[in-house]
């Protein structure tokens, strides 16, 4: 825990992040206002201390519907799709490290070179190929971005196995009989795990980014769900006349992302100085 | 060194080889009918038919392909439906205007970034330390589609001061470059910063200290210069988050180039674009990258005898 307090980035992105995914979790509680239904009557309300009654806390859009209500209810959907991604991605990328790790050979290559191939594509374009050709769905959007993180685990796994498998106690735990889930569950896993709750951390600011800029294109949630990309694409029509649209969500972006890369980097200074870049 | 390069060669080349799998698997096998798609919407049965003949759609997955590398490889990538003409022409005529919006980023990018992150190491644990960190932080946690739209808002629906759509002149570069630099540029800041504060710890620093040379010499002629390999790598890896990010930037501004044609191109279910983009921009990182480990040579002789 002491090591911990000196690290203050943890604290603050921590609690940033926190108190976001709070807020988001108790939408239903801090507002009565349903995110989705229009009311053509309050259309461009602005927000409170901006010449508006105190119904609106963060002004209404340009259906008239509740801003607060939308901002946390989309929480509610970026970070379970961002959590979402980056556990699949952090699976898939810790099995394929492994036993790419662990058998070598041509497996090694190949996988290796997969990895190669897909950073060829800047992620956001091959993300935009693959929904046009399999559809908009959320389940197409978690599966995109769990694609596009996988490598990152899987280089640092491989990696982290190719050096750990030389080492005396391995081989020591080998000569007394021990088998390959053994070695990966007693010995190589836990050797890994600071750096993959590194990657997690930092990659969560990603997905939330790049579920957000999908969404802002119209590749990713589709309307009317209170998605902060979204919403923030239907608030550049209304920058002249209604600021507060575009500006709400893009704090709340901001804010997840800042939280999850201070998270991510405090982590990374506590728990394996070497990855500093 | 031949050796090296030669392997660099290789490597480049398989993953081309892979890039073109890739785009195959995602456009051709992924959708089922990919004749349909490839044609627009209502075209009659007889195109469809003639597509499928000429793709060799009906062959096994593995010709298929094979007529697929072909036609690549020939600058064949098919007719955008959308422009009614060669998707590589409708591409290629895109590309001057990424390149000057991304190279313009770069520019920005170093110019700001590395100064940046000098000013933070050399005044390490000041005031400039500590500013230079919270902005690259933010230069980092910042989307920049909202960046965008905000810079948008504060100088060219607020203040009028410069326009925000459109192509022409270098008033309409300024906030797609700055927009699309932002995150690269707290990058190269937060990593120069911490490759020199490792190099000025370094025993050559201080004998040049100890031998009477000025702190700006030490500092930017044998502290940055090492500084700046790690840095090369990842300005190099950058080419593919500038390409990536002026799809968002390009859409925000209105700006003509590949990254707002792809977004249009999805819309208008124009795959050969599609197609042609994912692989020039691929082939464009590859590229790049590759050069980039030539120039490594060239700057750090231990990989050239190594």
């Amino acid at each position: 825990m002491s090591r911990i307090a000196r690290q203050p980035m943890i604290l603050v992105g921590g609690l940033i992040l926190a108190a976001v995914v709070v807020a988001s979790a108790a939408a239903p509680w801090l507002t009565r206002a349903d995110p989705l239904k229009p009311s053509f009557a309050q259309r461009l309300k602005p927000p409170q201390g901006f010449g508006a009654a105190a119904v609106y806390p963060l002004g209404t859009d340009n259906l008239g519907r509740d801003i607060l209500a939308r901002v946390l209810h989309g929480g509610r959907l970026s970070l379970v799709l961002a959590v979402t991604a980056v556990a699949l991605a952090a699976g898939i990328g810790v099995a394929v490290g492994l036993s790419a790790g662990l058998i070598g050979g041509r497996l090694d290559d190949l996988v290796m070179r997969l990895a190669d191939v897909q950073l060829a594509f800047p992620v956001i374009m091959l993300a935009i190929a693959i929904v046009a050709v399999v559809g908009t769905s959320a389940a197409a959007l978690v599966g995109v971005l769990a694609l596009s993180g996988w490598v990152l685990y899987a280089r640092t796994v491989r990696a982290a196995v190719l050096t750990i498998r030389e080492t005396d106690y391995v081989e020591a735990a080998r000569t007394l009989g021990a088998g390959n889930l053994r070695l990966i569950a007693r010995h190589i896993l836990p050797n890994t795990l600071a750096p993959i709750l590194v990657l997690g951390s930092s990659q969560f600011a990603t997905m939330v980014l790049l579920e957000s800029g999908l969404s802002f294109l119209g590749l990713g949630l589709q309307p009317p769900q209170p998605s902060w990309g979204l919403m923030l694409a239907e608030g550049r029509d209304y920058l002249s006349n209604a600021w507060w649209l575009a500006t709400v969500p893009g704090i709340a972006i901001s804010l997840v992302v800042l939280g999850a890369n201070l998270l991510g980097d405090g982590l990374r200074d506590l728990l394996d100085p070497r990855l500093r870049q | 060194m031949r050796a090296y390069l030669v392997r660099r060669l290789w490597q480049s080349a398989v993953t081309l080889v892979g890039v073109s799998i890739l785009v195959f698997v995602i456009l051709r096998v992924i959708p089922g009918d990919p004749a349909k798609m490839l044609l627009p919407e209502g075209a009659p049965q007889a195109a469809v038919e003639a597509l499928n003949r000429h793709l060799g759609l009906r062959e096994p997955l593995w010709i298929q392909y094979g007529l697929f590398l072909r036609s690549v490889v020939q600058g064949d990538f098919g007719q955008s439906f959308q422009y009614r003409s060669p998707a590589l022409r409708v591409v290629i005529e895109r590309v001057p205007a990424t390149v000057q919006l991304t190279l313009t980023a770069m520019a920005l990018t170093v110019l700001a970034g590395v100064p940046l992150g000098v000013l933070a190491a050399v005044r390490q644990r000041t005031g400039w330390d500590y500013a230079s960190t919270v902005l690259a932080v933010l230069g980092q946690s910042l989307p920049n589609f909202w960046l965008g739209i905000m810079l948008a808002l504060l100088f060219g629906v607020t203040l009028r001061w410069l326009p925000t759509s459109g192509f022409g002149g270098w008033p309409s570069l300024v906030l797609p470059s700055i927009t699309l630099a932002a995150f690269p540029t707290a990058l190269v800041a937060r990593l120069t910063r911490s490759s020199l504060i490792e190099i000025l710890g370094q025993e050559y620093i201080r004998t040049g200290r100890a031998k009477g040379l000025g702190e700006p010499r030490v500092v930017l002629r044998h502290a940055l210069r090492n500084a700046m390999i790690p840095l090369l790598t990842v300005l190099g890896l950058q080419i593919g988050t500038l390409l990536g990010g002026a799809v968002i930037t390009e859409s925000i501004f209105a700006w003509p180039g590949m990254g707002k044609l792809v977004v249009d191109a999805i819309f208008f279910r124009d795959f050969p674009v599609v197609q042609t983009i994912l692989i020039l921009s691929a082939t464009i990182f590859v590229v790049i990258n590759l050069l980039v480990d030539v120039l490594y040579t060239v700057l750090d002789p231990r990989i050239r005898y190594g």
